[in-house]
């Protein structure tokens, strides 16, 4: 019952989203300001993290082949594919949803408890359209962005892995990158990145935005949004590789 | 003028407040008062529009409020002030993009008539030159004089107050509340205040209604209130044993039986 109110919940906080802006100035100072929050201030984390996923590919996929008579092309095949199809898209995704998810909870959240939300609504503002509207737009303009970054940098991790450790010239690894290339993996993996940028940011806002009660109950709204946001990344990426590979 | 009728509003079937009527005029204080769940903040957030009452309805200079689509409840809530519990300032912004806000989400001032602006409304509340503060670098009572000045930037004609003296010393208090009162006497507000402060309620007190488990209790003046024979109210008030000697002597002051510029060591004698 608690599940299909929340859902309910939901929709109706999504639906008063869309009203006409009091001041498009402002709302696009505060798109702005998500987009660099969100963009910006998760950028160091993605780099680390595809950097290392795709040398840790590189190495284990050297690892696993043994024949010599699987050519050595077919390492980076294997790193470019999994870091665009999987790695980039969903791993950052779900690391995402604990950076920038829990962010926007526990920032919403303490908005709620100090009644900062309600000095919005009393002002006259709507405060979902400020508040939500801009971190969801920004969240699906700059995780898709950061989606392509990922997959660039884990590819080059996987390279600089690759010839540090002696397991494949860079010249091997560059030919094996563009052999089979297969373009719809790219599109297959921004459509993933749209769909996680809408969960990662509205479902963090949604617990933030109805939090009631004070610091505990923010801690706690906060790690719901990220556990929910990463078990509905997850479901969402198995829907929608049986339904589009 | 703010006119409250008959609203009622419960939660998870509980009745929070029930049956209330008042009438809040213009250019006073009207203070509700009460104790701890009587329902005070819920009735403000019903006047606000925060929360929907059930039944009954809240009349803005005549218009129910209540009856109103959102567009027109924005139009109201452009000409409504608050002053919140907790100042509700916003945190990642200074205290001047704090006052700066609300103009620049409405008004159409150039930016150098806005930042004038903020500067009179500072220099209003007694806080020149915390512009570029934060709210954390604030004490309570600077927060509620910042959190005052942004609810009167754009000249409301209504304002709200949630308990502005929570967490504040006596002294600090008395200034906030002096504030008040002459802002609203200034600007002709119709002020609505929330609070515990019975030294608020005897000082700007022009309107006080009680409220008790939810229901209108008493209302009246702080004139009124020292001549009450209403029980309860006099256990809230009057609470303590130098509080009744305190409405004693100011009955006595009231009927001219005492003069207030007397010098007390003569009558102490």
């Amino acid at each position: 019952m608690n599940v299909f109110s929340d859902i309910g919940r939901f929709v109706n906080m999504l639906k008063g989203m869309f009203a006409k802006p009091e001041n498009g100035r402002m709302y696009w100072r505060e798109f702005m300001h998500q987009c660099a929050e969100i963009g910006i201030g998760s950028l160091g984390i993605v780099a680390i993290i595809s950097v290392f996923i795709g040398a840790v590919s590189t190495i284990q996929t050297a690892y696993q082949l043994v024949s010599p008579l699987i050519p050595l092309t077919t390492i980076a095949q294997i790193v470019r594919d999994t870091v665009i199809l999987e790695f980039a898209p969903t791993l950052v995704c779900i690391v995402l949803a604990g950076v920038a998810g829990s962010r926007i909870a526990s920032e919403l959240g303490n908005m709620r408890v100090s009644e900062q939300i309600d000095a919005l609504e009393i002002m006259g503002i709507n405060s979902k359209a400020y508040l939500i509207l801009p971190k969801i737009l920004a969240a699906l303009i700059m995780i898709p962005l950061l989606v392509i970054i990922a997959m660039v940098l884990g590819i080059w991790g996987g390279r600089l892995a690759g010839t540090m450790a002696g397991i494949i010239p860079a010249n091997i690894y560059d030919k094996g990158l563009v052999e089979f290339f297969v373009p719809y993996n790219v599109y297959f993996a921004l459509t993933k990145s749209y769909v996680f940028a809408f969960i990662i940011s509205s479902i963090p806002a949604f617990y933030g935005y109805f939090v009631r009660g004070g610091a505990l109950e923010i801690g706690r709204a906060s790690t719901k949004a990220v556990v929910v946001s990463c078990v509905l990344i997850l479901f969402a990426d198995y829907i929608l590789s049986a339904l589009l590979l | 003028m703010i006119e409250v009728k008959n609203i009622q509003k419960s939660f998870n079937g509980k009745v929070i407040i029930e049956d209330v009527n008042a009438v809040m005029k213009a250019g006073q204080c009207n203070l509700i008062i009460g104790a701890s769940g009587s329902g005070k903040t819920v009735l403000m957030k019903c006047m606000v529009g925060l929360f929907q009452p059930e039944s009954g309805e809240i009349l803005y200079d005549g218009t129910s409020f209540t009856k109103m689509n959102e567009e027109q409840r924005t139009a109201i809530r452009k000409e409504i002030g608050m002053l919140f519990q907790g100042s509700a300032l916003f945190d990642s912004l200074n205290v001047e993009e704090n006052i700066l806000f609300p103009l620049n989400m409405f008004s159409t001032d150039s930016p150098a008539r806005k930042k004038e602006r903020v500067n009179q409304v500072l220099e209003r509340v007694n806080l020149p030159g915390v512009n570029k503060k934060y709210p954390s670098e604030l004490s309570g009572g600077m927060k509620k004089r910042v959190a005052l000045a942004r609810a009167i930037v754009l000249n409301p004609k209504y304002l709200f107050c949630d308990e502005p003296n929570s967490g504040l010393d006596p002294q600090t208090s008395l200034v906030i509340d002096k504030l008040i009162r002459d802002i609203t006497v200034e600007y002709n507000m119709t002020t609505v205040i929330n609070t515990h402060d019975m030294n608020s309620v005897m000082e700007i007190g022009h309107y006080i209604l009680y409220m008790y488990q939810g229901k209108k209790e008493w209302e009246g003046s702080n004139k009124e209130i020292i001549f009450s024979k209403n029980q309860r109210l006099n256990d809230f008030i009057f609470a303590s044993d130098f509080l009744k000697d305190a409405k004693d002597m100011r009955m006595l002051e009231e009927r001219g039986k005492i003069d207030p510029e007397r010098n007390m060591d003569d009558l102490l004698k």
